[in-house]
């Protein structure tokens, strides 16, 4: 066991040492995709971490990812970089506390629409901030950082992702979120500390989120609250995490990798019809892939004669 | 054994609860000694249930006092409760579908206080599944057992963590005659290790061959407390619970 352990690390180091090279292509096309690779993967893997075992919908990526893209646009040019960084990742992980401790009592459908309300609720409130206090709505971002700064320090997130989501699914709150996930109410009788568990997962979740914003904001030269609180990115993740398969901690890359390629070729060739086949595209997922691509990896590499999920609706 | 020789695990007073105008649980009380097996009985909506979830910290009361080995509990969140020796099963059986056997009861010790070494949880884990006849199936998926291995591996669970008391919600119902007389001699096996035991039960039969003590809810209230043999032959007993037929299971 400890042998595949090791084996698997040192094919992840030389995964890791071959995709920081990226940048070194000189393509600026290349990065730019593999920057939306990478943002995509980390996300999704964030959300899978609290929304997979725990099976809480949230639809709150955006409003993490604006809090740490909007901290960038008001310190991003008075504080050094990695300052800016930390500061972005303490307010998201002070909002999800405070929005955790709050909501995490709510279940199935609210919770969704809670978690979607608050994007709006933030956005608002940065837009009312904004107008009426710092009389500027919409700042320059004018920091030196580079497109390859960008991916290196996505990268260097995505380790620090992958790496965190493999010691809690082994770690006692790993379980205990899977004990949730199956049924709360045995969970609590279990002993379980079901709200402890909840919140801190889903604060680690979103301090990661709000990470990637802060990451993400140099590349846009002009921020204002509609680009920072985008929606679109709450849904994308949604997608791309319940396509590769949220149960899983290496799922959600794998629905990742290949919807973001998808949209990049789909809005290239269709710019007007894009929507449209995407949500075709959507419909076939569910119903061929009830359990994202992971499930089929799994029904692969079970037993033979032992039952397993073959039932794939057709 | 009476609870006034014993030590007493549980005692309940002036316990109530309502739901809007009505009073499920209406000025209970009473206690239940050291290894006793005490019966809670009553007809569909008398309170047994939402007695159990009072006890075991589902449902907050509105008034009363629930003491466990002498600590006060009424009030407290579940999860707090179940750190203090208390382990119950559903009447629904509950038990965690996407998890093997062995996670299953993993699930039932991994978090009491302190925390057992990785080595002796393992061995506690196979002690239980052996227990309850389970052995072999520790990794076979809890959804695919069939009815009875789904309640003995409930109760294996709620087993794990050695607890003081233990509330069992209709653990016996639905099962064959065969199946029956393994449960309750499994039952029985747990008061022999000193488990102290309230059980909500239908089943007379088992009622009869388990319980120490028991006692009649009826409306909310209790109308009956006594020695198992006594309470049942109770005239207001008799009409209020079994609608004035002698019935057996």
């Amino acid at each position: 066991m400890s042998a595949r352990v090791a084996g698997f690390g040192f094919l992840a180091l030389a995964a890791i040492a071959l995709l920081a090279l990226v940048p070194r292509l000189g393509n600026a096309y290349y990065l730019a995709l593999a920057i939306s690779l990478l943002q995509y993967t980390v996300l999704a893997t964030a959300w899978g971490m609290f929304s997979g075992p725990t099976r809480y919908v949230s639809l709150a990526t955006t409003a993490f990812f604006g809090v740490g893209a909007y901290t960038v646009a008001v310190l991003g040019e008075i504080l050094p970089w990695p300052l800016v960084l930390l500061i972005a990742a303490a307010l998201g992980a002070v909002v999800a506390a405070i929005v955790g401790l709050s909501t995490l009592r709510l279940s199935g459908v609210y919770f969704v629409i809670f978690t979607f309300g608050l994007t709006e609720l933030i956005r608002q409130l940065v837009v009312w901030f904004e107008v009426n206090k710092s009389r500027v709505l919409g700042r320059y971002v004018f920091v030196d950082i580079t497109q390859a700064d960008i991916y290196w320090q996505l990268l260097g997130l995505a380790a620090a992702v992958f790496l965190l989501g493999w010691l809690i699914a082994r770690s006692r709150l790993g379980f205990a979120l899977r004990v949730i996930g199956e049924d709360e109410t045995v969970a609590k009788h279990c002993g379980i500390n079901t709200t402890f568990a909840k919140v801190a997962l889903f604060t680690i979740s979103a301090t990661v989120m709000t990470l990637v914003g802060a990451i993400m904001a140099p590349r846009w030269t002009y921020i204002e609250p509609s680009i920072a609180f985008n929606s679109m990115i709450s849904f994308q993740v949604l997608i791309m995490a319940l396509l590769g398969g949220a149960h899983r901690l290496w799922g959600p890359v794998l629905g990742a990798v290949p919807l973001t390629l998808l949209f990049e070729l789909l809005s290239a060739r269709f710019p007007n019809t894009f929507t449209i086949i995407l949500g075709c595209i959507f419909l076939l997922i569910v119903y061929m892939l009830p359990r994202g691509v992971a499930g089929l990896f799994e029904k692969r590499s079970t037993t033979p004669g032992g039952k397993t999920t073959q039932r794939v609706a057709a | 054994m009476s609870q006034d020789t014993a030590t007493r695990v549980l005692e309940v007073e002036g316990l109530r609860r309502a739901f809007g105008g009505l009073v499920a649980v209406n000025d209970l009380g009473f206690a239940v000694g050291q290894g006793e097996i005490m019966g809670l009985l009553g007809p569909n909506g008398s309170g047994k249930t939402t007695a159990l979830n009072l006890i075991s910290g589902v449902l907050h009361p509105d008034a009363g006092a629930i003491r466990l080995m002498g600590r006060n509990i009424a009030g407290l969140a579940s999860y707090r409760i179940a750190r203090l020796g208390l382990a119950r099963t559903f009447q629904l059986v509950r038990v965690l579908d996407g998890m093997d056997c062995r996670e299953n009861i993993k699930a039932g010790l991994a978090f009491q206080k302190p925390h057992l070494p990785a080595a002796e949880a393992e061995d506690r884990i196979d002690a239980l599944l052996d227990r309850v006849g389970l052995a072999g199936h520790d990794r076979r998926p809890a959804a695919d057992l069939t009815y009875i291995d789904r309640k003995r591996l409930e109760l294996a669970r709620a087993l794990a963590a050695k607890p003081q008391l233990l509330l069992l919600d209709e653990w016996l119902a639905g099962l064959n005659p065969s199946e029956l007389t393994i449960g309750i001699e499994l039952i029985r096996s747990l008061k022999a290790d000193g488990i102290t035991i309230v059980l909500v039960e239908h089943v007379m039969s088992a009622v009869r061959a388990l319980c120490d003590r028991c006692i009649v809810m009826s409306s909310g209230r209790k109308i009956a407390e006594g020695a198992t043999a006594d309470v049942l032959s109770d005239a207001a007993v008799v009409k209020a619970y079994l609608g004035g037929v002698a019935a057996d299971a």
